[in-house]
């Protein structure tokens, strides 16, 4: 275990000054980008063993909608009512995850078996027209600043909410890793007879890996629409939200601790440079563009960028240990 | 019986013979190539955009629009081959999936982009006819039998031609099938041609019950794996049959409440399945 690298500890200093120097636009791509970082982080804790989930809008869904919904009408404070999504997308996680693992539904089987389970959060959402708006969305009664209903106007303090929580996923990934998690997950994505017959509880592996995606990614959920103070049952679990995630995932790097990061500065980078660029007429070139090089990705480089910069330097300590012989 | 209930029985029937088609493509692709097209339902939203323009646009008859849009998705089928699946083939599946998970994103985009997300129509008015006080849409019967008779072709084609007899051995063996002297990428390009004109009819026989708009493939796509899993992915008539059983919970849920909730229902009952029966209902 390594301790703390000095670039680290600079990094992060500069993450939490950052706040006092840039202009409000620049803070909430940052935001924004710490967010989503956070989710593809979560997605990536299962995604790098090849547990491939087309399916995190379900979590991100209902994540979003359960403390809107207590919130709006019950008056329930997202400190109780967050906790309470997370417990549920756990428990939605194992329902899946179990029967799943039990009887070997793997590869892309799996990923349409959790497109299928986005489709069916996201449709129920839109069958609960009543009160959740349907297709149309909603959006949280507004309070003001106020830690109670963690809604913030002044965006500062959302993006000291979305640093912590950042920092969370990544020392979540850490901590998943110690010990023999790791490899014993690692073990089971290669061979799984092999894996249990040297002892390893896979069920227990990959239902605790399962159920910790599943959870950070309904807390991501929660916090995003709780910036955005928006809700729209395709934009939180659409089948579009699933495939951005497993996109961003793949091209920043699903193997590297900071590569599903990575992912999202390079998207939401994307994004707004395209509308900047562009301006609003042309709807869909970001999308279009993440599309073609999605295929590139996959095609040419599936450990993505953070995953090439990886191999090269693994090439060449290679050649160096070669020449120092 | 309850006359509403019938009508939505009929026109869940109806509705299940275009899916069977979209279904058989599918499978076909699958069987072959071993390949989940995750993109297929938006290859359809581009056959129905190619029919939109040339009939209600350039004012081409709408006959000719339509075997120039088969056509056409014939030839992107083919290109999707050529540029996406075959440097992907020997890759781990789920790498495969998730290319053709980037195509659903840019052809959805650039959809969006060329189009915008308007619902466009193409404006043939087809007559309703009453039978026996059930009301059915004169396009639904086109649909329904045209659909029938994309299916009977198929299974002519692939069971009584020389070409159909070496796409079906391939599926079976594609190792000892090199050695007898079948041109494996052939037969691959074949085989996504045909996918693509299966995709291109459905999207005809869609574009006349449907409008259509860039995102229209996510209402048939996933139903359409749904379907071809319940079948038994390769399984073409294990995915026939799957094709009628979806579309009438989709109909008679539907009667009873609302039309999403008839789709949460329908994956509800696919993800069960799925889990209890991976290789499909026919399996043995």
């Amino acid at each position: 275990m390594r301790a703390w690298h000095p670039a680290a500890l600079v990094g992060l200093a500069a993450l939490v000054a950052l706040p006092f120097v840039v202009p409000v636009y620049f803070l909430h791509m940052l935001i924004q980008i710490l967010l989503w970082g956070f989710i593809y982080t979560a997605w990536s804790l299962m995604g790098r063993f090849g547990f491939v989930s087309l399916g995190h809008g379900a979590f991100m869904g209902i994540g979003a909608y359960v403390p809107a919904l207590l919130w709006n009408y019950e008056g329930v404070t997202p400190w109780l009512s967050i906790p309470l999504s997370m417990l549920l997308s756990a428990l939605l996680a194992l329902v899946i995850g179990y029967p799943c693992f039990r009887l070997k539904v793997v590869g892309h089987y799996f990923a349409l078996v959790t497109l299928a389970l986005g489709q069916v959060v996201m449709l129920t959402i839109v069958a609960a027209r009543d009160i959740t708006g349907g297709s149309l969305g909603m959006t949280q009664k507004l309070a003001g600043h106020s830690w109670y209903a963690l809604q913030f106007p002044e965006k500062g303090y959302f993006y000291g909410v979305a640093l912590v929580v950042w920092l969370g996923g990544l020392a979540t990934w850490r901590w998943l890793d110690r010990g023999v998690g790791r490899e014993a997950l690692q073990a089971i994505s290669e061979d799984e007879e092999a894996a249990a017959a040297v002892g390893i509880d896979v069920m227990r592996e990959k239902l605790r890996v399962t159920v910790v995606s599943a959870v950070l990614t309904a807390l991501g959920g929660a916090l995003y629409v709780q910036y955005l103070m928006y809700l729209n049952p395709e934009t939180v679990s659409g089948i579009g939200v699933s495939l951005q995630i497993v996109f961003a995932a793949i091209a920043g790097g699903m193997y590297t601790p900071l590569g599903p990061t990575v992912g999202a500065l390079l998207t939401i980078a994307l994004t707004e440079g395209l509308r900047v660029w562009f301006g609003i007429s042309f709807v869909g070139a970001a999308n279009t563009i993440y599309g073609i090089l999605l295929v590139l990705f996959i095609i040419f480089m599936p450990r993505g960028i953070l995953g090439l910069f990886e191999t090269l330097r693994a090439r060449r300590a290679r050649a160096a240990a070669v020449a120092a012989q | 019986m309850d006359i509403y209930l019938l009508e939505a029985v009929v026109n869940g029937l109806l509705l299940g013979g275009v899916l069977a088609l979209l279904a058989l493509g599918l499978n076909l692709i699958f069987g072959v190539i071993d390949v989940v097209w995750i993109a297929y339902a938006d290859l359809v939203m581009c056959g129905m955009y190619g029919v939109y323009w040339l009939h209600a646009y350039f004012g081409w008859p709408l006959a000719l629009a339509c075997v120039a849009a088969i056509v056409g998705v014939a030839l992107l089928g083919l290109l999707v081959h050529l540029l996406i699946i075959a440097p992907v083939l020997g890759s781990a599946p789920i790498n495969q999936l998730l290319a053709t998970g980037g195509l659903l994103y840019f052809l959805q985009s650039f959809a969006t982009l060329l189009f915008g997300t308007d619902f466009r129509n193409i404006g043939v008015r087809l007559p309703v006819i009453e039978l026996g006080g059930i009301f059915i849409s004169y396009a639904r019967l086109i649909a329904f039998a045209a659909a029938l008779l994309g299916a009977t072709a198929l299974y002519l084609f692939l069971k009584r031609s020389y070409l159909g007899t070496a796409i079906r051995a391939i599926s079976q063996d594609r190792e000892v099938m090199g050695l007898m002297g079948v041109d494996q990428r052939r037969i691959y390009l074949i085989t996504s041609a045909i996918g693509g004109a299966l995709a291109g009819l459905a999207a005809c026989l869609l574009a006349l019950q449907y409008d259509v708009h860039p995102f229209i493939g996510n209402t048939f796509g996933p139903l359409t794996f749904m379907i071809c899993v319940l079948g038994g992915l390769g399984n073409m008539l294990g995915g026939f049959i799957a094709a009628f059983i979806i579309s009438q919970i989709i109909a008679i849920g539907g009667y009873y409440s609302s039309t999403e909730l008839s789709y949460v229902l329908a994956f509800t009952l696919f993800i069960v399945l799925m889990i209890a029966r991976p290789r499909g209902i026919l399996a043995r």
